[in-house]
């Protein structure tokens, strides 16, 4: 059977490594989660996919079935809004922002 | 070895731990835990003495806590907790309760999934969900959500679920068919208001020691049954008023139960005329006792929800329930007298008692 890749995966692009900046609530639900770190891929998607082969149960806190970015968790790659397909170049830096609000 | 009452309370705002000697005379507060988790639901296994809580966040979604050092740490999974991809989307667990070697979640939308590998991974128990009744679902005001899950003590095979505006299901073969269990309760909101599922359980809870004798407060009465659900007698003569959320059952009579009756589905839902007062029976519901020494007597307009009651297993019974608007009271007697034990907690959504010794 052939390998299965994750839809936002491009398979023929070398992966770069990016600066991922999580958010404090995120660090405090996965044990051993820094709030800054590198990591290898080619979309946010596969960035993501990296993250959680090191820390177990980040893709389940910040995608939903689908997969998507959960509604209320913001990404953006050197600025720019993303998404789990948004191709991520060497040396970029991604925010993962939960959303405001109050309450 | 001296006792120590633990209560576990879940909030808005996370999880609170509470604690107390046997006496449960006064208590100290420690927490947040669950990383400030919005928890809907505490359960205690006594069979490993995990703690289990189980909530939704509005950024971070579903997801379920396990701790095994009585709530000093805690590590949270939801691995396999979704409808996949063409399903909707979870948006919080409601219950966690354990037993026969897995845990089981109620979520919201209303579905059940199971665990046997102690919370880490789930599976959707597809049984329920495939009920030939589910495109009729619909969800009350709560939601669509299933918030009551109610193990056989002994028969691994048999388990009663509640899920609101939907009704009470058993599962006799471990949760491959599920049969409705609602006649005799009343759907009031509907055009038939005996249907076979559509009733609104708010609480189903069990008789110590008699797996048949189940309770239920339901938005439309309160009632018993002493076969398993096939038959529910209504026993909201004696109350206040025929709504209200939370159920408990004593842990060692089957005829003693408490609950919390609120005015009215239209009314507020607070307490009646501003008067705090938990309600028992000590005769399986044929009549009721007002407690209400040291409660709030004015001015108290109160709310508890579904899992905000709970009670430990010390004679007499410490009764515990706490308010949508972070009050939480106990009673060191079965409800005779109570006393406020913290009045300033985020909105409580759930309470658990455990005693454990030393």
């Amino acid at each position: 059977m052939a390998e299965q890749v994750p839809c936002w995966s491009t398979p023929h692009v070398p992966p770069a490594t990016a600066t991922v900046i999580l958010p404090r609530s995120l660090a405090a639900l996965v044990p051993g989660v820094p709030r800054r770190t590198t990591v290898e891929g080619t979309t946010v998607g596969e960035l993501i996919a990296a993250l959680d082969g090191r820390w177990p149960g980040i893709t389940d806190r910040l995608c939903d079935a689908g997969p998507t970015i959960r509604q209320h968790i913001n990404v953006f790659v050197d600025g720019e809004r993303a998404t789990l397909r948004t191709a991520v170049g060497p040396g970029a830096t991604v925010h993962v922002i939960p959303a405001i609000a109050g309450g | 070895m001296a006792e120590r009452v633990l209560l576990f309370v879940g909030t808005k705002k996370g999880a609170f731990i509470l604690e107390s000697g046997r006496d449960r005379a006064s208590w100290s507060v420690r927490g947040p835990a669950c990383a400030g988790y919005p928890i809907h639901d505490i359960s205690h296994d006594p069979a490993t003495g995990a703690l289990f809580a189980g909530g939704g966040s509005p950024w971070y979604g579903p997801t379920v806590f396990r701790s095994d050092d009585l709530g000093l740490t805690w590590i949270q999974s939801s691995d396999g907790l979704t409808y996949g991809e063409a399903g909707p989307k979870i948006t919080a667990v409601w219950n966690v309760t354990a037993a026969h070697d897995a845990v089981y979640a109620g979520v919201g939308p209303a579905g059940l999934f199971r665990s046997e590998d102690g919370g880490r991974a789930w599976t959707h128990v597809l049984g329920l969900t495939n009920h030939p009744s589910r495109p009729t679902w619909q969800p009350g005001a709560g939601g669509l959500i299933l918030h009551t899950i109610l193990p056989h003590p002994t028969d691994p095979a048999r388990m009663w679920v509640g899920i609101s505006a939907v009704g009470t299901f058993e599962t006799r073969d471990g949760g491959l068919n599920w049969e409705p269990r609602n006649h005799g309760v009343r759907a009031d909101f509907m055009p038939d208001p005996h249907p076979e599922t559509g009733q609104c359980v708010h609480k189903l809870v069990m008789a110590a020691g008699e797996p048949d004798h189940l309770y239920q407060q339901n938005h439309c009465g309160v009632y018993r049954t002493l076969d398993g659900g096939r038959e529910w007698q209504e026993i909201t003569a004696g109350l206040p008023s025929q709504f209200g959320f939370p159920m408990v059952s004593h842990p060692r009579d089957p005829r003693t139960a408490w609950t919390i009756p609120l005015n009215g589905d239209d009314q507020g839902r607070y307490m009646p005329d501003g008067h705090t007062a938990v309600w028992r029976t000590h005769d399986g519901g044929d009549s009721w006792i007002r407690g209400d020494t040291g409660l709030p007597h004015e001015h108290a307009y109160l709310s508890v929800l579904r899992e905000a009651m709970a009670r430990d297993v010390l004679e007499p019974v410490g009764v515990y329930f706490g308010t949508s608007t972070g009050q939480l009271f106990g009673s060191p007697d079965g409800g005779a007298n109570w006393s406020a034990i913290a009045a300033t907690l985020p909105p409580i959504w759930s309470v658990e008692a455990v005693v454990v010794d030393g």
